[in-house]
């Protein structure tokens, strides 16, 4: 897995923390979004961050096939 | 939103862009672009046309054929642009209040005239750019500035509205429902007549904080909880419905003659063609 974060444009929202079905992302205390600790292989790549982000401030980096 | 549509559609120098944290235009717009991008249309053959307010700002960060217009006007000039090039494909971006208060008699009549139009409703039930004002899209009973002891008027159900004045595709979705939206989108800038889809969506600065739903991921907890598809929503009871809203494709008829391709007739006809 492999989630790309642009933190430049991330606001804190915490859209992607909260509907993330395997509760791999937080929102730091800087508001900004981040893989939470010890879930770093927890990411399954369902994308549901990456739709609704407001921001375009999280991509799934798929694997070329 | 896919990393690579950023790339391809948007003026990535204005990025970040200026809405709050966790409104929902954004996501939006996202479903308008990957809409866009689905249907293959070169984006020199699309105009994103937006009125004045909070989501109208829509139409600054991509990069097609784009104006930012005159409050409750966007219906109007995009109207002008299909006329003098119906090969475009027009989109139009406007806030509930802009298109069902400013902007609402332009509303029913570019429905009534069934023109070539996709028009997407970013509704987030407020006036958000100027304060917090309730707008014709507030339900009863919420806090607006306008409104400190609760808003006592009726909303419009601003589809009902248009499907009455003539709009020959209605569909709502909303910011939390993302497939939906885009594919309603698309559906819709296919659709040959008036399109018009309402994106329900969350203002959490001036409707969220007076309203007690301030965080960003509550409100579009609540958009998934009270959005009913319309398969459901037939079969449910008055009070079933109580609270909640149909969303997907609501009505669509392709018997009504669009308007471009009436004028083109006109256009013949006082040219000299046979009647």
């Amino acid at each position: 897995m492999a989630l790309k974060f642009v933190t430049s444009r991330c606001k804190g929202c915490g859209i992607c923390a909260y509907f993330c079905p395997k509760k791999v992302l937080t929102v730091t205390e800087l508001n900004k979004a981040a893989i939470a600790e010890g879930k770093e292989n927890d990411c399954i790549s369902c994308g549901q961050c990456e739709m609704r982000c407001p921001d375009y401030a999280i991509f799934v980096e798929r694997e070329a096939k | 939103m896919k990393e690579a549509l950023v790339e391809k559609y948007f003026r990535k120098g204005h990025l970040p862009h200026l809405w709050c944290p966790g409104c929902g235009n954004g996501t939006v717009l996202g479903a308008i672009v990957t809409a866009i991008d689905n249907l293959k249309l070169d984006k020199n053959d699309v105009a994103l046309i937006s009125g004045i307010g909070c989501s109208s700002r829509s139409s600054g960060y991509v990069d097609f054929n784009t104006a930012n217009t005159v409050h409750g006007r966007a219906l109007p000039i995009a109207t002008g642009l299909k006329m003098a090039r119906p090969d475009m494909n027009v989109v139009v971006a406007s806030g509930d209040g802009d298109c069902s208060a400013i902007g609402g008699n332009h509303l029913i009549h570019a429905a009534r005239r069934n023109i070539d139009l996709t028009l997407v409703v970013f509704n987030n039930s407020i006036y958000g750019m100027t304060g917090g004002q309730y707008s014709p899209l507030t339900p009863p009973g919420f806090k607006a500035t306008t409104a400190p002891y609760l808003t006592i008027e009726p909303m419009f159900d601003i589809l009902e509205l248009a499907r009455a004045a003539g709009a020959t595709f209605t569909a709502r979705a909303t910011s939390y429902h993302v497939p939906l939206l885009t594919s309603l989108i698309e559906k819709g800038i296919a659709h040959k007549g008036f399109s018009i889809i309402e994106a329900v969506t969350g203002c959490p600065t001036n409707f969220g904080r007076q309203n007690k739903i301030a965080a960003p991921a509550l409100m579009m907890a609540w958009q998934r909880d009270h959005g009913v598809m319309k398969a459901k929503w037939d079969k449910m009871t008055p009070e079933e419905r109580e609270g909640k809203f149909p969303i997907g494709l609501l009505s669509e008829r392709n018997d009504v003659t669009e308007y471009t391709k009436a004028y083109d007739e006109i256009i013949k006809r006082a040219q000299g063609a046979e009647a």
